[in-house]
């Protein structure tokens, strides 16, 4: 029989799912009232969400499965890190191709702070913990590409006059570009910095949450959660450095000239 | 003498757009050079070959004598330096700024530097976001200087100064010039090109017509 009603703090039950929903008929309701014009999205957002988690929940299923071999669960992440490369590139219009140097860097990253954790044993090697926290490690990296690929030609469009003027002195771009990409990178990892320091006293994060509503003590459950958060910082750093010099390169040519440089407007 | 530059049938094309159509001309070294013309002549585009911030789509630029493509570009230029339209400071003082063309320049070579500019030394620490248009022009003009070049590139740098700051400039290059500095000067004010020329040289759409 189906149980229709919460069994536990893990099972909301399908009436606990949709009773969810009313939160997000509060949601078209308000749109409707202040004429917003988002009932439709909101409704298609949360429908398509929905069928998304389910797709994802059943396949994940399957994957992390004991019974199954743990290849399946590193082929998931090599398609999750395809995805994250391939939006990187539908982010960024203004550097394109960056598919493949988005696919380097998260790559790196991943090899980086996923052998930390499965080498040191901090996880143990299954398919229900490779999953997840490579999901966690390649969502913040690909984030933090878009902004720092973003920032880099930004930085160096809006700098330009200065950037030529130090190339002209006789600087090779590696040292002309130096401050300017030392910017963007850390515009794009200062976020997950600040999210590290504030952690637990305005939001707990994901995992931490998951976890205690699973019935997990609030003890152990820091412990995971600084352990993610600590992968998280490393994956954001790893994969800005990787993408923002290998993008940095692209922007000047062998010769020392920089490139002319394309300016989205969004 | 060898002349600083030749160029040979050169032409720059970007895009659908040919910004310098078939240039050949020689500059001479131990003189001002003064590029003339109306926007869109293809002045810049022909300074900035010179230091190979461009590169030209055919023909060849020679540097005393040497193919330009064969050289380090690092090397040439800091023989060819370059004073821009817009005065360009680093953040940082004006020591830090001339620092960033010599790092182990000393506090004479700075000063010597300066006073050929036509600053004083006590413009060293002086935060560059300070200075006035024409203090930061001839601090970019001592900046170029430090790495003493043999040939300076100045592209309108007198655009963005008033007349007093324009020809206290124009007296500061052609100091520069007594020194054994040759200069190309790109501008598009005729009286000042009478002014501070030894040759003129007149661009117009990309091709050289006197």
């Amino acid at each position: 029989m189906v149980e229709v009603f919460a069994r536990s703090a893990t099972d909301i039950g399908w009436f606990g799912l949709v009773a969810s929903l009313a939160l997000v008929a509060i949601v078209v309701a308000l749109s409707i009232a202040q004429q917003l014009g988002l009932e439709r999205t909101i409704v298609w957002t949360a429908a398509r969400a929905m069928g998304q988690l389910l797709v994802v929940g059943a396949a994940l299923g399957f994957v992390i499965d004991p019974d199954r071999p743990i290849v399946l669960a590193w082929a998931w992440v090599l398609l999750m890190v395809v995805i994250a490369a391939a939006t990187v590139q539908r982010r960024t219009p203004e550097v394109r191709p960056i598919l493949p140097l988005a696919f380097a860097g998260i790559s790196a990253s991943a090899v980086v702070s996923l052998g930390v954790i499965f080498a040191f044993h901090i996880f143990p090697m299954e398919g229900r913990t490779v999953v997840p926290v490579a999901g966690m490690m390649i969502g913040n990296a690909m984030a933090a590409t878009v902004v720092a690929a973003r920032r880099i030609v930004g930085e160096l469009a809006d700098k330009r006059a200065e950037v030529e003027a130090r190339l002209a002195l006789g600087q090779p771009w590696q040292t002309a570009s130096r401050p300017y990409v030392r910017a963007a990178l850390r515009t794009a990892v200062l976020p997950t910095i600040e999210q590290t320091k504030i952690v637990g006293l305005i939001a707990l994060p994901g995992a931490m949450t998951g976890l205690i509503l699973a019935g997990v003590d609030p003890v152990d459950a820091v412990k995971i959660q600084a352990a993610v958060m600590y992968l998280v910082l490393g994956s954001v750093a790893t994969t800005a450095s990787v993408v923002g010099l290998g993008l940095t390169r692209r922007l000047f040519t062998p010769d020392h000239r920089m490139v002319r440089l394309m300016r989205s407007a969004s | 003498m060898t002349p600083a530059f030749e160029l040979d049938d050169v032409s720059v094309v970007a895009g659908s757009v040919t910004i310098l159509d078939r240039v050949s001309l020689v500059i001479d070294s131990g003189m001002i050079t003064v590029l003339v013309g109306p926007s869109g002549a293809g002045k810049t585009t022909l300074l900035r070959l010179c230091n190979r911030l461009e590169v030209p789509t055919c023909g060849t630029v020679r540097f005393h004598g040497d193919d330009v493509a064969a050289l380090d570009p690092l090397e040439l230029r800091r023989r060819v330096g370059m004073v821009f339209q817009q005065p360009v400071l680093f953040p940082g003082t004006v020591r830090d700024n001339l620092l960033v063309a010599d790092p182990h320049a000393g506090v004479d070579a700075c000063v010597d530097v300066l006073e050929r500019a036509g600053l004083t030394a006590a413009f060293l620490d002086r935060e560059g976001a300070e200075l006035s248009g024409g203090e930061a022009q001839r601090a970019c003009l001592a900046r170029s200087l430090l790495v003493a070049p043999d040939v300076l590139l100045m592209d309108e740098p007198t655009s963005s100064l008033d007349e007093l700051n324009a020809k206290l400039l124009e007296a500061n290059t052609v100091d520069v010039v007594r020194s054994g500095v040759t200069v190309i000067w790109v501008t598009h004010d005729l009286a000042q090109a009478e002014r501070i020329a030894d040759r003129m040289v007149r661009l117009e759409g990309g091709r050289v017509v006197g």
